[in-house]
């Protein structure tokens, strides 16, 4: 279970970045967040995003329309 | 940006803003919120007609005119339009609301949102002193939290920064 949860669905880009962003500055090293998106660049945009600042992508998923994503802070 | 700045390799960005319609506003505030997310250092020049952009009220406007291709989508399908019909009286503006409609339906941030998450991520942003002379704006007009310059001290950061964008 994530420590938390962000329901970026039906917004696009970039919003669900900046907002997993906001919400990984809040959270401590190790904690997870859990990310719901319907914006199909998400999958290529949280990669790289994951790339770039190091926080860990554990999980990418798709269910329906929804993007599922689940981020490690570091 | 809190992440890795203090380390040597923190990568950094400039932008220089030159555009203030609704349409063109996006490409910097995008790119410079999403940088700042990625824990790299951004510094936005605000210059002629992209300085209305710091104003404290925005009221971004559109234009089809001399947009040869732009198409809306509309009824299934995507329609252009001429610059014969963009020039008639009230064309812009209804197509400057279509515009902000669309935005909204699709769930695109608006510019105002946007800018806010660049002021929050510490997106350095700097209004263009000459500009602001030429078109007599006063710094109390604009957004707090921002600096004025000029051409050297855009120059001293573009120097040394990874990526330089002209927008």
């Amino acid at each position: 279970m994530a420590d938390q949860v962000l329901d970026a669905k039906g917004l696009n880009c970039p919003l669900p970045i900046l907002k997993a962003k906001k919400a990984l500055k809040g959270m401590a090293a190790g904690q997870t967040l859990a990310i719901e998106a319907t914006d199909p660049g998400s999958v290529a945009d949280f990669a790289a995003f994951c790339n770039q600042t190091g926080n860990e992508l554990l999980s990418q998923s798709s269910e329906g329309d929804v993007y599922k994503f689940e981020i490690k802070r570091t | 940006m809190l992440d890795n700045s203090d380390l040597d390799n923190a990568k950094s960005m400039s932008i220089i803003v030159t555009k203030g319609s609704l349409d063109w506003a996006y490409p910097p505030f995008i790119l410079g919120t999403t940088a700042a997310a990625m824990d790299v250092d951004v510094t936005m020049f605000f210059t002629f007609y992209g300085l209305p952009l710091l104003k404290k009220k925005l009221d971004l406007k559109f234009t089809p005119l001399g947009n040869a291709a732009m198409e809306m989508p509309m009824m299934g399908t995507h329609i252009a339009m001429p610059n014969i019909v963009g020039m008639l009286p009230g064309v812009g503006s209804m197509a400057g609301s279509m515009m902000k409609n669309l935005i909204k339906k699709k769930g695109v941030a608006s510019i105002e949102d946007l800018r806010e998450a660049a002021v929050e991520s510490d997106v350095r942003m700097i209004a263009c002193q000459m500009t602001l002379d030429l078109f007599e704006y006063k710094k109390e007009d604009m957004i707090d939290g921002i600096e004025l310059g000029g051409a050297a001290t855009y120059m001293e950061t573009a120097l040394k920064a990874d990526i330089n964008l002209f927008i």
